[in-house]
């Protein structure tokens, strides 16, 4: 068994929007057989944090296109993206591209 | 022996009477061939090369001696930015404190381009534009207003909407581009065109509280497209006129792009490229990320390109280049009525419900009396207090009425657009969640009333 993760979940540029306004999440991860990745948590917060149009986040199995998503302030690309394993005490950020000027 | 002396001196002090006034008269010259005739280009054309200055005249050394004293410019970066052609694409919130601080710095030619026209609800954060410009076009106030700033730098305001036609002729012509625009397809021809030409691009964006920075395509670093390959879906795309921004942020990020501008045109180079500054003003916290590499599958960097000439950004991004209003058509016509149509209903007074589903935030700049506030957004969610209200207000309205019709909701915002998606929120709701009503939509929102039916009415 995979013990809990505690993870601090971030949104901005606009995305924090479908969470109420509320920019910081402090969550915790169950415990599970297996190790949580960036897919699994994509599920999670659509099941328990996302209560409205999930279409403005999600797409298919990862994020909608314009939405950045940085693990440990690094673009989660360079992490390994869906496949990355969460570690306990992650910072997870989701932003939403801005386009005004 | 004496009166030698003095007559030579006398003699000196004339001659040296004439040469101040010989050199007055050639700097105004010269004054007068670089700026105060500034000519506003309707479209691309080449410019002659620039030279920039093979050393500082005693006027410079005194104008920019506060950063030449920088070891990081010094005399050589201040003629390298003599040297140095900006295109600032977009010249409000970010534009205006970009070109400003450019011009001060001394670079030596800025291409100005907007197509657009100044507006009083411009002026909060287009700080290049005043009062007596509302109407002209804002390169052009742009323009006038850096070379009061400084007159030796060469000013160029194209009055144009860069496309896919002339964005590479134009682009092309410059050292570094500076992208300030306000919307999506822009953003990517912007990329495309410096990525084929070669130009590194200083790219920033605000909305609301918020701002990003990058640098693209700069010395081996990622462009746009390797960044966001896939365009956000248009409804997912706030524009500054509907979201709303505070002037000082884009204020702050058109700085910040400034900074890097001045960092690559001098030779110090930019530290932002393959990372993206962000800024929360509300919390006031700077971060930096570190983002991926240069991609090789990118479409238009990539190794293999698919994009090799400029394309069609509107129909690639599904909205248009312009940081206009777009016009929802979700209902059909027998499920809207017109502003003048809604006259008549309130002067006939008619029984029915106004409802406003704009946020609170709007509804407080301006309301029409009489209506019931529910945001679209607490329709959509379904928030049970708003449903109650709502609810009672129909049965309300049905006891007023005579025989069984439906009591007639009116749904109203600020343009249009939300409401059409109230209307079909509260079709799904009626007869089920709320008693069953005939909801109809009123086209083009308070704007359309304030234009035809009370011009009084404040519009924002
Ligand atoms: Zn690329």
């Amino acid at each position: 068994m995979a013990a809990p993760v505690a993870l601090h979940l971030e949104f901005g540029g606009g995305a924090e929007l479908l969470f109420s306004g509320q920019k910081e999440h402090h969550v915790t991860l169950p415990s599970q057989s297996e190790p949580w990745d960036m897919k699994q948590l994509l599920v999670w917060i659509q099941r328990n944090l996302l209560k409205e149009r999930p279409e403005l986040f999600v797409q298919g199995d990862s994020v909608r296109p314009g939405i950045l998503v940085l693990i440990n302030d690094a673009d989660w690309e360079l992490m390994g993206k869906l496949d990355y394993q969460l570690q306990d005490k992650d910072n997870v950020v989701f932003i939403s591209t801005l386009h005004g000027g | 022996m004496a009166q030698e002396v003095c007559s030579l001196k006398a003699q000196l002090e004339e001659r040296e009477k004439e040469i101040s006034a010989l050199k007055n008269k050639l700097a105004q010259l010269e004054k007068k061939g670089h700026g105060s005739e500034l000519k506003l280009q309707n479209k691309v054309e080449p410019l002659s090369p620039l030279s920039g200055k093979p050393a500082l005249s005693n006027q410079d050394i005194m104008r920019y001696s506060r950063q030449l004293l920088l070891p990081e410019l010094g005399v050589k970066g201040q003629l390298n930015l003599s040297k140095t052609s900006v295109l600032v694409v977009g010249c409000g919130g970010l534009g205006c404190p970009l070109a400003q601080y450019l011009a001060a710095a001394g670079i030596g030619r800025l291409g100005l381009l907007d197509y657009d026209e100044v507006e009083l609800s411009n002026l909060h954060r287009q700080v290049l534009h005043g009062e007596e410009n509302q109407g002209q076009a804002k390169a052009l106030s742009a323009a006038e207003s850096v070379q009061r700033l400084n007159s030796t730098v060469e000013c160029i305001p194209y009055h144009l909407q860069l496309t896919p036609e002339n964005a590479l002729q134009l682009i092309q012509q410059y050292d570094i581009v500076a992208d300030c625009s306000d919307n999506v397809p822009t953003r990517y021809l912007v990329n495309d065109a410096c990525v084929l030409s070669g130009t590194p691009l200083v790219s920033a964006s605000a909305l609301r509280m918020e701002g990003q920075l990058t640098v693209y395509n700069y010395k081996g670093g990622p462009c746009y497209r390797c960044l966001y390959p896939v365009p956000p879906p248009p409804e997912t795309v706030t524009n500054c006129s509907d979201g709303g921004v505070l002037g000082v942020v884009p204020g702050l990020m058109g700085c910040f792009q400034a900074l890097e501008v001045i960092k690559i045109a001098s030779g110090q180079g930019s530290s932002c490229s393959q990372q993206l500054l962000m800024l929360d003003a509300q919390d006031l916290r700077f971060r930096s990320i570190r983002l991926r590499p240069k991609q090789a599958g990118c479409a238009v960097c990539g190794e293999n390109p698919s994009v090799t000439r400029l394309i069609d950004y509107e129909a690639f991004c599904g909205s248009a280049a312009a940081d206009k209003c777009r016009k929802l058509h979700l209902l059909s016509n027998n499920q809207r009525i017109t502003v003048q149509e809604y006259k008549s209903i309130v002067d006939n007074s008619s029984p029915h419900i106004l409802l406003d589903v704009r946020p609170l935030v709007e509804v407080e700049i301006c309301n029409l009396p009489f209506s019931l506030n529910i945001p679209l957004s607490s329709l959509e969610d379904r928030r049970s207090e708003d449903i109650q209200l709502l609810q009672e207000r129909v049965s309300q309205l049905k006891q007023q009425m005579a025989g069984d019709s439906q009591p007639a909701v009116y749904v109203l915002c600020k343009q249009g657009n939300d409401s059409q998606k109230a209307v079909q929120v509260l079709e799904k709701m009626s007869g089920s969640e709320v008693d069953s009503i005939a909801v109809k939509d009123i086209c083009g929102g308070l704007v359309a009333w304030a234009m035809k039916i009370d011009p009084t009415f404040p519009q924002y």
